[in-house]
């Protein structure tokens, strides 16, 4: 019920954009979001953006995975 | 003439017209120009091995091939997975009234072109026209012909715990550029169809390996999903794949991802899959990325010890069985 | 690829794992992944048997194809007959058993039905034949609701009259609210969907941690985040927590997405919904609006999804609790298979069954 990717945005124009993943683009609805532009990541499902992904957000959760990682060496 | 008429298939002047003044045009060889009703191909030495198969994609151009060289090149990969080495084929069309001239000569252009590549002689063929309606533009099948290459034959049954599976190249890259032909789904991807002949590859490698290449096929519809599991049917064995060896192109990743696919079950129409003796692995990889075909190619599983079927290490380092999928993938929202 | 790639790496795939293992001891915790996308994401990556002995994942209902009632694929199909009238639909649907047929079943026999990738593909099929209905089938939960109202918005917009939704979407918090008080459901924690929190936000579920003291997660749908997820699921299990975290902080909010929000609002109200194998479930369902009766397929082409109990061995509505694995339900890989299902928890590519027997319960 959740199928969403990750996608940079190429490119807005009123309300739609071209995303791009992997080299394969689209152009979906930017309607559910407030003001995006070309170089936000978010995220796409059914051809919609459904929020911005927060870089933030990643690095920490990544930062906590190499923790995990120290963490796991240490036993 | 610019359109296909029903004419053109009843066996009158117009028929001979469209064979002669078209068709004929793209066989120049000397075992069709006579057109007799048989192609002589003469005495062969060898072990002979014959196959069929018909092509009806759409649409029948897509980026990177195109229906006619998807014919030609199918024929010759089934052939060649066989150990065989394809020395003609025949090329039945069913053409659909209304069908533009300019597109059959594409399409003969391009069978023209892949038998060449291929080093094998149109040898016969056949034309009939359906009504409009009946058919999707143009229906092509073929009959294969090849010689065996001398002392190798495929060998399911000596596969053992201790092969390894290799695979020539990427996978999904012909589902997915024709997926994209149909712009049903408004995606643009730089993805090109495989579709290649497979024989220069494939063939060097039982002539030097022998026995030691145990058997091969062809992912083709079902992709290398299904070939694993008829590969573990045909040896009864159990295969074990590798998550992280499995070679899948960036923009063909991107487009699994978007609408739900697995790419271990898109079709290929330019890669082989085979299983071979542990101890050759390393020098047939090598020797099969020498080639322009094998640039990709991996190694990506081994067969083991254990009840048959096929499962995958996944990257999670967990282990998950790959089945026979049900029907088409479709786009998911799920 | 970004934002993917790095969220399944094996390294730390191993860590997480371990991890999970030493934390859970001698003691292993019952969790539910809510979530269909979960379920078969968690099948794919093969954990289930790493985590053995540890933690039991359960699958819930949240597969919007499995709880759809059978009567709302025969009104599809009924629709779908109305002569003029073209289908559009996620590929999802096309296997899903109705009473007596599917409808790919029907597609083979001259059913007009397109699988479209987004509700808007569907507008774009109607402006582009104007001679022609089309019906969109709008099945889903949360994160897609405001894709199915965006359309019918955009639909209104661009005036394209001969376009309407069949709408069939379910709403998970109240869902989540049955089952943690069903006492025949035994769950010490659920694992909550990504993308309906992105929508919906974390702090939806507040209510059901605190009035049922259940920790709830929140996790995305990589390996790697389902990892993570279960790991902080199972250390508040242990130490008697009740709270709503989010492990998927990089794509959903604590307040959740207040546009889409605010467009559910004005497409939408809740009502009580059936769920298939469940029942009716208090404001679980989004029925479309009365303003916009005229791009909802009900009250344009007069059909109405009947439901009706099922008398039948399926036992889809236990394995949608948790109450059972697939392998529990008399009819699994015998009556029913991948082809031939019996009822949509095999015939769903994330219905708990098609997971189980795709991929395996119990590997060897």
């Amino acid at each position: 019920m959740c199928l969403g990717v990750p996608a940079k945005i190429l490119s807005v124009r009123g309300d739609t954009a071209v995303i791009a993943l992997g080299g394969v683009q689209r152009e979906i609805s930017v309607v559910l979001l407030e003001e995006v532009s070309a170089g936000d990541w978010v995220i796409v499902h059914a051809g919609f953006a459904i929020e911005r992904l927060s870089e933030e957000e990643a690095e920490r959760t990544l930062a906590l995975f190499q923790e995990i990682r120290n963490a796991n060496e240490a036993h | 003439m610019d359109k296909i008429l029903l004419a053109h298939g009843e066996g009158g002047k117009r028929t001979r017209d469209l064979i002669g003044k078209v068709i004929a045009r793209y066989f120049d060889n000397p075992v069709l120009a006579p057109l007799f009703d048989a192609g002589l191909l003469g005495r062969i030495e060898g072990e002979i091995a014959f196959t069929t198969d018909g092509y009806v994609v759409t649409p029948p151009f897509f980026p990177g091939g195109d229906i006619g060289r998807l014919a030609v090149c199918g024929t010759v990969n089934d052939l060649a997975v066989c150990g065989a080495r394809g020395l003609a084929i025949s090329c039945g069309l069913i053409l659909e009234e209304g069908l533009p001239i300019e597109s059959l000569e594409r399409a003969l252009s391009a069978m023209r072109g892949a038998a060449a590549e291929a080093g094998i002689l149109v040898a016969c063929g056949d034309t009939k026209v359906v009504e409009k309606g009946k058919g999707d533009g143009i229906f092509i099948t073929t009959a294969g012909v090849g010689v065996m290459v001398p002392g190798w034959k495929p060998s399911p049954a000596a596969v053992r715990p201790g092969d390894r599976v290799l695979l020539t190249g990427t996978m999904g890259d012909h589902q997915v550029a024709v997926l994209i032909a149909r712009q049903r789904l408004s995606l643009s991807a730089p993805v090109l169809s495989d579709v290649a002949p497979l024989g220069g590859l494939l063939l060097p490698l039982l002539e030097r390996f022998g026995s030691r290449v145990r058997f091969l096929r062809d992912p083709t519809r079902g992709g290398v999903g299904v070939t694993m599991n008829e590969m573990a049917a045909a040896a009864n064995c159990r295969i074990e794949l590798e998550e992280g060896r499995l070679p899948v192109r960036e923009p063909v990743r991107g487009v699994c991802e978007i609408l739900g696919f697995d790419p271990l079950y898109l079709a290929n129409e330019g890669k082989a899959a085979l299983i071979v003796d542990g101890s050759v692995a390393e020098e047939a990889l090598a020797a099969l990325r020498q080639h322009p075909l094998g640039r990709e190619a991996a190694d990506i599983g081994e067969v083991r010890e254990g009840p048959p079927g096929v499962r995958m290490r996944t990257l999670a380092g967990g282990l998950r069985a790959v089945d026979y999928p049900v029907g088409d993938q479709l786009p998911r929202i799920c | 690829m970004k934002h993917i790639d790095e969220f399944r790496d094996p390294a730390t795939a191993r860590a997480l794992v371990a991890r999970i293992l030493r934390d859970a001891g001698n003691e292993s915790v019952r969790l539910m992944e809510v979530c269909g996308t979960h379920t078969v994401a968690i099948a794919r990556s093969g954990i289930r048997p790493l985590l053995d002995g540890a933690v039991t994942m359960v699958s819930g209902p949240g597969c919007p194809v499995c709880v759809t009632p059978d009567g709302y694929i025969d009104a599809a199909i009924a629709v779908g007959r109305i002569p003029g009238v073209l289908l559009a639909s996620f590929g999802d649907m096309l296997r899903v058993p109705g009473k007596s047929s599917s409808l790919e079943k029907e597609k083979g026999k001259g059913l007009d039905v397109r699988v479209v990738y987004s509700p808007l593909d569907a507008v774009a099929l109607a402006a582009a034949a104007p001679d022609r209905e089309v019906v969109f089938l709008g099945v889903g939960f949360e994160t897609t609701a405001p894709a199915i109202g965006g359309a019918i918005r955009a639909a209104e917009k661009a005036t394209v009259r001969n376009f309407s939704v069949l709408a069939s979407v379910r709403t998970i918090p109240g869902a989540m609210g049955m089952l943690a008080s069903d006492p025949e459901v035994r769950i010490e924690g659920f694992l909550c969907p990504a993308h309906v929190s992105t929508i919906i936000g974390a702090d939806a579920y507040l209510p059901v941690a605190s009035r049922y003291r259940i920790p709830c997660v929140i996790a995305g749908f990589e390996p790697l985040d389902i990892l993570l997820g279960i790991s902080m699921l199972l250390r508040q299990v242990k130490d008697g927590s009740a709270r709503v975290e989010n492990e998927y902080s990089r794509g959903a909010t604590a307040a959740g997405n207040r546009k889409a929000q605010e467009l559910l609002r004005e497409l939408f109200v809740p009502f009580d919904a059936e769920w298939r194998g469940i029942g009716v479930i208090p404001g679980s369902g989004l029925r479309i609006a009365a303003r916009y009766a005229r791009y909802d397929a009900e009250e344009k082409h007069g059909v109405r999804p009947v439901f009706s109990p099922e008398k039948t061995a399926c036992r889809c509505g236990d394995v949608l609790k948790g109450k059972i694995l697939p392998n529990g339900c008399p009819l699994f890989g015998k009556a029913c298979v991948p082809e031939e299902p019996s009822g949509p928890c095999m015939v769903s590519s994330e219905g708990t069954c098609a997971a189980h027997f795709k991929y395996g319960t119990g590997l060897q």
